[in-house]
């Protein structure tokens, strides 16, 4: 066997802006455009592109475990498709020396309708193995799934727990030489990621070539021997996993790490102008950006706006699920104690004392808007992620953990005398 | 050592990859598997579906072609002309109209997993060949009723139906690619195939047709389909081996085409889908 897993070169991909917009072209544009350009002789504007990858080149050997870190867009995801096959590069080259399996989600291709057995093998060969290879893995998928008895039910009567159990037991079993991974540890209950960490690591000691991509540090540092960091298409850093993540702390410290440029961001509605500037999120008390904070921390956001000479009436800040669920709504007209309307350049400090969010995933939507009419002059979606991770939120010692729900509450309990006297 | 897969740019124009899809048949039979079973899954009345369609399509013709209009059945029961008619069609339309918005339908495989994207019109256009077996079922019994034996004629029923599958993936391929881009397809198929009934000898008998419009008439392949199931069932007069030979050239260069088109779109799939 080559010593080599995987070696990129000079790879790119070029993608037409606007093309979110463009791709439901209908026939109806495609004629619209024809004859209009009979009659107007106008050059058709020329679409502008940006590049998703820019010459990327590196190496993997086997039985390396590369951790793939980098900021939204940095082009995380394009690499993984390319190197997936999903999507075609526009110049460069991947030689891939092995079976590659790639697990960008978790559960591609099931269906509701199947049952728990259907589906593995639906999945499976989905994922490229042959019914045999199947039959011969059946046993250690439902036994890695946990699913026992419900095998032969519809999935769709599955708790979500364990249909992500199963789908990733299913591609856990998977087997190829080069396993390339997405961030699908970000579900399931705490123990459950612990067990598919502790597989993915097995799979390593195997000899076995993993590509991991991840916003989790932790789990870059603890899992991967090498770390590529990408920054706007291109390799900014490559070499050990432990430096990389340095590097990208370092490098990023007041950029996206909690806090975001948010004058030009895709989660902007098209029509809508570009009041709010930026988004941060600070630990009230140590003051720096945060991307990671934990139930019961005191936090702070920070909204910078320039309205120019619009005065407006209120701020507001959803904080969304990773399931894109609204969680909560906190906003200046929800707040007794702020009065008054702003415009000009400047900045909303928003306190959130004792957060009550439970640990996960988080998204921010930001808004600023008049009271009559009463309207969102702007607004920005996904403006900004972060995670909460367990924290002692009652200060019993007793963490708040994942699966405890969506908010922490204080609750006062006590023995009733009736029933105590009763019991003794 | 030679790596096991080369990422590129683009690729050739007839680099149709057909060695890959051919090792994934596994991957085929598991997706029309699919198909078939979830589409009877929650049914009431289940398979009783593919025979039901076509029994009462049949009867209505009969009461307003056969009956009402009095049009020619090529000396058979109208009944009989209409139904082996029938289960050839509707397989065909049953088959464009699913596979021309399966890329679209599957859009959650086609951003999240390699495996040959031709696998997906193809076994949209194979799963409601379970249809059409039922449907050739009730041919039988049918034609049991009314004591027609078929003569040696039969033996050529596999190929009129490898060339029904052969047209209808021929035209899915086209509509399934371009689907993806134009969202029209999904409202343009299911007209086009109600236009193309009546342009198909379903109702009617190829002999309405005026013997000058014939080779052009048969440059729809359904039309050569149509009239050997008659032929293959039911012992009307062989085809014109010249209209089947056009029917089949016109399948073979739709096919060529829409596989080569299929695949020089495909790399696209991923981005605009």
């Amino acid at each position: 066997m080559s010593p080599i897993a995987i070696r990129v070169a000079q790879l790119g991909k070029k993608y037409q802006i606007g093309a979110a917009r463009r791709r439901h072209d209908t026939l109806r544009d495609r004629l619209v455009h024809g004859v209009g350009s009979m009659f107007r002789r106008s050059e058709p504007t020329p679409l502008e592109t940006f590049w998703a990858l820019r010459d990327v080149s590196f190496d993997v050997q086997r039985g390396e475990v590369l951790g793939i870190i980098g900021r939204n867009g940095a082009g995380k995801s394009t690499l993984l498709k390319i190197l997936s096959r999903i999507t075609v590069p526009t110049t460069g080259q991947v030689d891939i020396y092995g079976r590659l399996g790639s697990l960008l989600e978790v559960g591609t291709g099931f269906n509701s309708e199947l049952t728990g057995r259907e589906n593995i093998y639906l999945n499976g060969a989905i994922m490229g193995m042959r019914k045999a290879e199947i039959d011969r893995q059946l046993d250690a998928i439902v036994d890695f799934a946990e699913v026992g008895v419900f095998l032969d039910t519809p999935v769709k009567k599955y708790s979500s727990g364990m249909y992500v159990r199963l789908a990733f037991a299913v591609a856990a079993h998977l087997n190829p030489d080069i396993l390339i991974v997405d961030e699908v540890l970000a579900v399931g209950d705490a123990a459950f990621q612990k067990k598919c960490l502790g597989k993915m690591g097995h799979v390593a000691k195997e000899g076995r070539t993993v590509l991991f991509v991840s916003h989790s540090m932790a789990t870059v540092q603890n899992l991967c021997t090498t770390g590529l960091v990408l920054d706007k298409g291109g390799v900014s850093f490559w070499g050990s996993s432990g430096d990389a993540v340095a590097h990208y702390v370092s490098a990023i410290s007041r950029h996206d790490f909690g806090w975001a440029d948010l004058s030009d961001h895709p989660g902007r509605a098209g029509d809508m102008p570009s009041l709010i500037q930026s988004i941060a999120l600070r630990a009230a008390d140590a003051g720096t950006f945060r991307d990671t904070i934990t139930t019961g921390d005191d936090v702070t956001f920070e909204i910078s706006y320039d309205t120019g000479s619009l005065e407006l009436d209120y701020a507001a800040i959803g904080v969304n699920s990773h399931l894109g669920e609204r969680v909560c709504t906190v906003g200046t007209h929800l707040s007794p104690g702020f009065h008054g309307r702003f415009r000009g350049k400047g900045t909303l400090e928003c306190r959130l004392p004792h957060l009550a969010l439970t640990p996960g995933e988080y998204s921010l939507i930001v808004a600023i808007g008049t009271n009559l009419p009463r309207r969102n002059v702007d607004a920005v979606d996904d403006a900004l992620r972060f995670r909460v991770e367990p924290g002692d939120y009652y200060g019993t010692g007793e963490k708040v953990l994942y699966g405890q729900g969506h908010f922490a509450q204080r609750s006062d309990w006590r023995l009733a005398r009736e029933a105590s006297q009763m019991l003794a | 050592m030679n790596p096991t897969v080369v990422i590129r740019p683009s690729r050739g124009t007839f680099d149709l990859d057909l060695i890959s899809l051919y090792r994934s048949w596994e991957l085929l039979y598991f997706l029309v598997w699919r198909d078939v079973k979830v589409r009877y899954k929650q049914t009431f009345l289940g398979v009783a579906w593919a025979v039901l369609q076509p029994v009462i399509t049949m009867l209505l013709f009969t009461a307003v072609f056969g009956r009402l209009a009095g049009l020619d059945s090529n000396g058979i029961p109208y009944p009989v002309f209409a139904l082996i008619a029938l289960v050839p069609w509707m397989y065909f339309s049953q088959a464009v109209g699913r596979a021309s918005t399966s890329v679209v339908n599957n859009a959650g495989l086609v951003t999240k997993v390699y495996f040959p994207r031709l696998a997906i019109p193809i076994s949209a256009v194979l799963a409601p060949l379970v249809d059409l077996i039922a449907g050739l079922g009730i041919v039988v019994v049918l034609l049991a009723w009314y004591r027609i034996v078929p003569g040696w004629s039969v033996v050529a029923l596999p190929f009129l139906v490898l060339l029904c599958a052969g047209t209808a993936l021929a035209v899915s391929l086209w509509m399934c690619a371009l689907c993806v881009k134009y969202r029209d397809v999904g409202i343009v198929v299911p007209f086009l195939l109600q236009c193309w009934l009546w342009v198909s000898p379903v109702a009617y008998s190829l002999n309405a047709v005026p013997a000058k419009w014939r080779l052009l008439y048969g440059l729809n392949p359904m039309v050569g389909v149509i009239e050997g199931f008659r032929w293959a069932f039911a012992g009307t007069a062989a085809p014109d081996m010249t209209l089947i030979a056009a029917s089949s050239l016109v399948v073979v260069l739709l096919l060529v085409g829409g596989t080569v088109y299929f695949k020089h779109t495909e790399q696209t799939f991923a981005d605009l889908v």
